[in-house]
């Protein structure tokens, strides 16, 4: 069975686990960088992407995020993991981990009262997900490389490169899990490449 | 057309949520809110005193000035916070026009209205309210509270409140998982709890919103401990700004709150930190002086 790490500083770490456990694979919590090595997969999850870029820098893990991207080891980002995902961030001349080659801006939906749930089509997931975007970002731009999986309002709100997966919503805040089997997949495939390296 | 919807519970709960393991800080300028997302605070809640200089000064405490909310709403990125008082449904409004994030209906400032809490469920923006048991955070549930904190007592740097209160609550949410639905309906009775909470409660096994503590935080090992107790993230008042090195005690607390059971790590985190916030012994305080007797 694979086994997903939410990396679990700050934020919506236990409703991610509850996914993971749900839609069949196994759950850990990511606190450290030993906890890393023994995870096929990592979620970051929505939370306030400052709080854990400073965190993850008092406990030296930047580096090892950006070496279990390297590695071809499947991540997804919801909302603030989207953030800390991205390469480029609207205002800022630093990102966090930097492996999604997609530029994305913050709260770019507007403060807390303009947060708001709505369906989205997402390609190969689903026609009717429910998005729940709270203090949302989005996608300004993305690489060539990456494949646009849904919009709202024609601004990008998920996308993936290879083995690399962000949204600007939050699936851990629905009973849906589709989001998340596909992500297994993702992880799945990665290790099934691994051997024929 | 796709429908877009403010508001609604899924929103003003997932945006609590988003904040558990983290540390909310009393600011009452720029200044300060920046010292605190610095710090690594996940919001911050903006006023015009913090309350152990609300005690100081006593009279009537007020909604702050539009004016600091404005400021510190400018100076950073995270979430702002802000307190009105019990009741009082045009502060609520106002701070609602404002684009605050989120309101604290709060026993810090003096209450407006003695026999009722704001209609909650009527705003677009989310509120989070005190509690000390279940009785008082189910009807503020009921009331349309997205977010609950245990009072504890404020302004005093003593944690012996907030762990009575937090401990309370979790006590009186074990007993409804356990009990009968037979009996949820004498309990809501005693506890003076709206029935339907109390049954939401015992199918989800927890309550239906985020619970952090409050009310005492002074040290990283009392954040800590809260933690350790079962609350989902900790408000410090007056226990950073207040202490010999806000920076320092900003940043401990954030990184024991995270790392709550690695005591090695809390050795270290807590090492050189200077004087923390002078505190009150409970019983040096007069009835009228107990802010956690403020809500019904």
């Amino acid at each position: 069975m694979v086994k997903i790490g939410v990396l679990a500083l700050q934020g919506a770490v236990r409703e991610h686990i509850h996914s993971i456990e749900a839609s069949g694979a196994k759950a850990k919590t990511v606190k450290g960088v030993d906890d890393l090595a023994l995870v096929d997969g990592l979620i970051l999850p929505g939370g306030e992407s400052t709080a854990m870029r400073k965190l993850i820098d008092r406990f030296e893990m930047l580096g090892p995020l950006r070496q279990f991207a390297a590695d071809g080891k499947p991540m997804f980002g919801t909302c603030a993991g989207l953030i800390l995902l991205a390469k480029e961030l609207v205002g800022y001349d630093y990102s966090h981990i930097g492996v999604l080659d997609a530029t994305v801006e913050r709260n770019s939906f507007g403060r807390q009262v303009d947060s708001f749930e709505t369906d989205l089509h997402i390609k190969g997931v689903a026609l009717d997900f429910p998005g729940v975007f709270v203090r949302a970002p989005h996608i300004v731009r993305v690489g060539e490389n990456v494949e646009i999986l849904a919009t709202y309002e024609d601004r990008i709100v998920m996308a993936r490169q290879g083995h690399l997966l962000g949204c600007s919503f939050h699936p851990e805040l629905t009973e849906d899990h589709r989001i998340m089997s596909y992500f297994i997949e993702m992880v799945k495939e990665s290790l099934a490449n691994k051997v024929y390296l | 057309m796709t429908i877009n919807l403010t508001g609604t519970d899924r929103v003003k709960r997932g945006m609590a949520e988003m904040q558990k393991g983290g540390v909310i800080m009393d600011v009452i300028n720029a200044e300060q809110a920046r010292i605190a997302q610095d710090a690594g605070a996940v919001a911050v809640m903006a006023l015009e005193r913090v309350p152990s200089d609300i005690r100081a000064a006593g009279g009537v405490a007020r909604m702050a000035d539009p004016y600091i909310m404005e400021e510190v709403m400018g100076a950073v990125t995270i979430p702002v916070m802000a307190k009105a008082r019990i009741g009082h449904i045009t502060e609520a409004r106002i701070l609602e026009a404002m684009g605050v994030d989120y309101i604290d209906e709060s026993e810090v400032l003096t209450p407006a209205d003695e026999e009722y809490h704001l209609r909650k469920s009527e705003f677009t923006v989310p509120f989070v309210c005190g509690c000390k048991d279940l009785g008082e955070a189910a009807r503020r549930i009921g009331e349309g509270a997205s977010m609950l904190r245990t009072k504890g007592e404020p302004g005093t740097g003593n944690i012996v409140e907030a762990v009575r209160h937090l401990r309370k609550v979790n006590a009186q949410v074990r007993k409804i998982v356990h009990m009968s639905e037979d009996e949820l309906m004498t309990e809501a009775k005693i506890l003076g709890a709206p029935y339907d909470v109390l049954l939401q409660i015992k199918h989800a096994g927890k309550l239906p919103v985020v619970n952090f503590a409050a009310g005492g935080v002074a040290t990283p090992a009392d954040a800590a401990l809260m933690m350790e107790l079962g609350a989902d993230g900790v408000f410090v008042g007056s226990g950073i700004f207040k202490s010999e090195n806000p920076e320092k005690f900003a940043k401990a607390i954030v990184e024991a709150t995270t790392h709550f059971r690695d005591y090695k790590l809390l050795v270290e985190i807590s090492k050189d930190l200077g004087i923390p916030m002078k505190g009150i012994e409970i019983s040096h305080l007069s009835a009228e002086d107990r802010m956690q007797d403020r809500g019904w």
